[in-house]
């Protein structure tokens, strides 16, 4: 019993190694350039590549299996600061929004890019005899690696504290941590700075990479699942400390490890109920300091309900879609479909990421999670679609008041990155209950009911929900509760100042978001007849992100148009080519580097130069 | 019963004693002007009162009832209206909104979802806005406001909630000398008619002298004279405090 107990911890303190070398890089990161690094866990499957890659042509002793790893090391740091100087430096200025946005797009192109290389199957390290050994600990065999892993964590803290503390890059990065503008002033070159924190940031993370290889493969999916543990550990250590990150890491790791063997299905509910409780207590993490407010953007341009050329042109456009069927195909017809409920999964984003100033990159969470509630309810419970249909907005948006009660105390990145950890949560979960779920195989025979089979009364059904959820949300952000919720988003402090519960306001703009996506999710669900993890998978709460934005946050007709031009292009791009993640994330890039302030509001701000003045 | 009563208020930042052991009180319809020089603790003492700021020792009633350490938020609730010293409004809405919200919170009409929030107590708004003398302006975005019309804007907001205590952090700041004396002779009236207790802070000593019931002099936290305004005047350490300080004809 209590080797079985040892060997748990042993694995779990050698899990939080690689989770501790991952995470200290994002956060030293993130500390002096203030920018959340969602490609810092393309880095970490690209040192798994590349250590596979040389240590795969070297023989299986330890000596050389150590030069590997420092050669993976010193490729990563090198490729670190080349991205740093092409890409990242461009962005410093922009919204923490798109700079998450942005490094997704690199996420996105990484991912072509490795499969283009390494090809598509995973690939396993051959290990030599003494990656395969084991130690005796009292009674219990203990594999020789889990504990090289276990001394790597606390030397390369060590490491990094006598670096950080001793040495004058060390201080100028702390410094940079506490106070970007001192640097600046000091008259430090930033730019040589940045550059080297990128590459130190890099390193780490091929490092980690190359040390996972002997326990698993490089595959195409280590970027996602790291960058995910990584996000949680960095908002629990509190973001830009790195002892924050290590004592993070150990919790989290031996909680995993411990949580596998007692409750493998309540591990992963575990971490997040743990993350939540340390940052009730401790809002900026365990070691973290408090994060300077950031003037929101959009929050100065004045939201002004649609011109009546608008309006009818709205109306004629409904009129068209209503029309549509008489004229399309049965592809432009579910193309049109999708369009429908995307307009209602964007409305949703948009609601709360514009009048409620809470940037959510996990909003498929409740999307999936509506389809789920409905394709469960008529596949399980045996229910008529409509009760699916109304299950599903109530399920979704109960899951969302529970998550929001948090979350809404937080605000910038730290909501950001929680969201995102949430909704991976939500599609672990929905992945490994394959007894309720079908796992990956999904829930397949989730039809309309009888009435509805007909494609077009399905389409009809679709467009008439969609327009009239999309039009409550609206009608809801022109009322009381749409302005108080916007004032909180422009003046905390005048909010407070008249009376206003910020808090409980963006609680019940989350809890509505939720399940506007969630009714959405239903729809979706019962048009493509079937419902998979990948309705919850981060591309999908991208796919709402780039909608909101490219339709602008500013006004409510934003994400309707987005949604219906994304929707567009993106079923374009998948007829046209194979690659569409390579090309959708170039575009993010492109885009990104285009239109610093966001698409919309540049465009907003070339037509109010006609305008104002 | 005096509408506000602090007693030995104190407050730390590091080692910088903000506010230290300041103790007074105002009366409905009366006003109190808090003056000092640059970083004397005149701003901190208002995030004192209204709750933005905990203090490290010391009380606070309003009309008898402790509010020490309560949320901005509760104590707003309290009748507790203020104006900051940097303008805090809502940018992305229009003047006559910005009122509307503030009416529509202090009616306790916030959790409506159907009519428009424009169709609420627009009339009274109006009312509000031409008070403070900004009628023109009420259609224009809050973000494209002069400052002077933004302090103003302030006011409004502040008046919508009806407060039994009006705190003015620098209410005049960025007007011309005459429109300062008519806004706080507006504010006079105001609060002689409302019974409405009136703190200010402000540096044009022209419009301290001539408005003010009573004058409480704080310097490096420390309420070093208070009195009438002829009394003031008169203080010798007052004098010394102000010397060369430049801050008697306002501004910075
Ligand atoms: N949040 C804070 N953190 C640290 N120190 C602060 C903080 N707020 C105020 N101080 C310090 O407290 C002192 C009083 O500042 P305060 O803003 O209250 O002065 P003030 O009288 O309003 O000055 P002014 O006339 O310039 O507005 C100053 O020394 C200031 O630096
Ligand atoms: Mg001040």
């Amino acid at each position: 019993m209590l080797s079985t107990l040892l060997v748990q911890l042993l694995t779990g303190l050698s899990g939080a190694s690689s989770l501790f070398l991952v995470s200290a890089g994002l956060t030293v990161i993130f500390g002096v350039t203030r920018v959340v690094n969602f490609s810092h866990g393309s880095l970490y499957m690209l040192g798994a590549y590349t250590g596979w890659s040389i240590l795969s042509r070297l023989p299986r002793e330890p000596l050389p299996f150590i030069l590997g790893v420092l050669l993976t090391v010193a490729a990563l740091a090198l490729l670190g600061a080349l991205l740093e100087r092409l890409l990242l430096r461009r962005i410093y200025a922009a919204p923490e929004l798109l700079q998450l946005l942005f490094t997704f797009g690199v996420v996105l192109v990484v991912q072509d890019a490795t499969q283009a290389i390494w090809g598509p199957n995973d690939l396993p390290l051959p290990r030599g005899r003494w990656l395969r050994s084991f130690v005796e600990i009292g009674d219990a065999r203990v594999p020789l690696y889990d504990l090289i892993l276990i001394a790597i964590g606390p030397a390369v803290l060590a490491a990094l504290w006598l670096l950080l503390t001793r040495t004058r890059w060390g201080t100028l990065i702390r410094a940079a941590t506490q106070d970007r503008e001192m640097v600046a002033a000091l008259g430090v070159d930033q730019k040589r700075l940045f550059t080297s924190v990128f590459a130190l940031g890099a390193g780490l993370a091929g490092l980690a990479g190359a040390l996972s290889l002997p326990d698993g493969s490089a595959n195409l999916q280590m970027d996602l699942s790291i960058i995910t543990d990584a996000f949680v550990v960095v908002v629990v250590g509190g973001l830009g400390s790195v002892p924050g990150a290590f004592l993070a890491s150990i919790l989290i790791g031996v909680l995993q490890a411990f949580g596998i063997v007692v409750l493998p299905q309540a591990t992963l509910v575990l971490v997040f109920v743990i993350m939540a409780a340390v940052l009730v207590v401790r809002p900026n993490g365990l070691l973290g300091r408090p994060q300077a407010i950031r003037e929101n953007p959009a929050s100065t341009t004045l939201i002004r309900p649609a011109e009546p050329a608008l309006r009818w042109l709205g109306l004629a456009a409904l009129i068209l879609a209503a029309a549509a069927p008489l004229f399309v195909g049965p592809f432009l017809l579910s193309v049109l479909t999708e369009m429908a409920v995307a307009m209602l999964f964007a409305a949703a984003l948009h609601f709360m990421m514009g009048p409620g100033g809470m940037a959510s990159f996990g909003h498929a969470a409740w999307f999936g999670l509506g389809a789920y509630a409905a394709a469960l309810a008529v596949k399980g419970l045996a229910l008529p679609m409509t009760a699916g249909l109304l299950i599903a907005p109530l399920l979704a948006g109960t899951a969302a008041a529970l998550f929001g009660w948090f979350v809404v105390r937080l605000s910038g990145v730290y909501l950001a990155m929680l969201t995102l950890a949430f909704a991976q949560i939500v599609w672990a979960v929905m992945f490994q209950a394959v007894d309720l779920t079908g796992g990956d195989n999904g829930i397949l025979g989730v039809w309309p009911a009888q009435w509805a089979t007909d494609r077009l009364v399905f389409y009809w059904l679709t467009l008439a929900l969609c327009t009239a959820a999309t039009l409550v949300l609206r009608t809801i952000l022109y009322a009381p509760f749409g302005y108080a919720l916007r004032g909180a988003r422009d003046s905390e402090l005048r909010a407070a100042a008249i009376g206003l519960d910020a808090t409980r306001l963006r609680h019940a703009a989350f809890t509505i978001a939720g399940a506007a996506a969630g009714l959405a999710g239903s729809l979706a669900a019962f048009s493509k007849g079937s419902v998979f993890p990948g309705f919850i998978a981060i591309s999908r709460s991208v796919d709402a992100l780039l909608m909101v934005l490219l339709g602008g946050v500013q006004s409510m007709a934003g994400p309707i148009v987005g949604a219906i031009a994304y929707t567009g292009l993106f079923d374009l791009l998948l007829l046209a080519t194979d690659q569409w993640r390579a090309v959708l994330g170039l575009s993010i890039i492109v885009l990104v580097l285009a239109f610093p302030q966001g698409i919309a509001g540049t465009a907003h701000r070339l037509w109010l130069r006609g305008k104002e003045a | 019963m005096k509408t506000l009563a602090v007693t030995a208020l104190s407050r730390s930042f590091g080692g910088v004693r903000a506010v230290d052991g300041v103790s007074f009180a105002v009366a409905p319809g009366e006003m109190l002007a808090l003056i000092g020089p640059n970083g004397a603790g005149k701003s901190t003492c208002f995030n004192l009162l209204n709750g933005q700021l905990r203090p490290d020792t010391g009380t606070v009633h309003l009309g008898g009832r402790d509010i020490t350490g309560l949320s901005p938020r509760r104590i707003a609730r309290h009748g507790v209206g203020r104006t900051f010293q940097i303008t805090a409004t809502f940018a992305s809405m229009t003047a006559r909104e910005n009122v509307q919200l503030a009416l529509l919170a202090h009616h306790r009409q916030i959790w409506r979802f159907l009519r428009p929030a424009p169709q609420h107590h627009a009339r009274e708004a109006d009312a509000l806005l031409a008070q403070v003398g900004m009628a023109e302006q009420a259609d224009r975005a809050a973000a494209i406001l002069a400052y002077g019309d933004l302090k103003r804007l302030e006011l409004a907001i502040a008046l919508a909630a009806a407060p039994r205590l009006l705190l003015m952090d620098e209410p005049t700041a960025g007007m011309a000398p005459a429109e300062r004396t008519a806004l706080m002779a507006l504010t006079r009236d105001l609060a002689n008619q409302r019974q409405m207790a009136v703190l200010f802070t402000e540096h044009d000593m022209d419009v301290v002298f001539g408005i003010a019931d009573r004058i409480l002099v704080l310097d490096r936290g420390r309420l070093v004279a208070e009195g009438t305004p002829e009394t003031i005047r008169a203080n010798p350490a007052v004098r010394a405090i102000y010397l060369g300080t430049g801050a008697t004809t306002g501004g910075h």
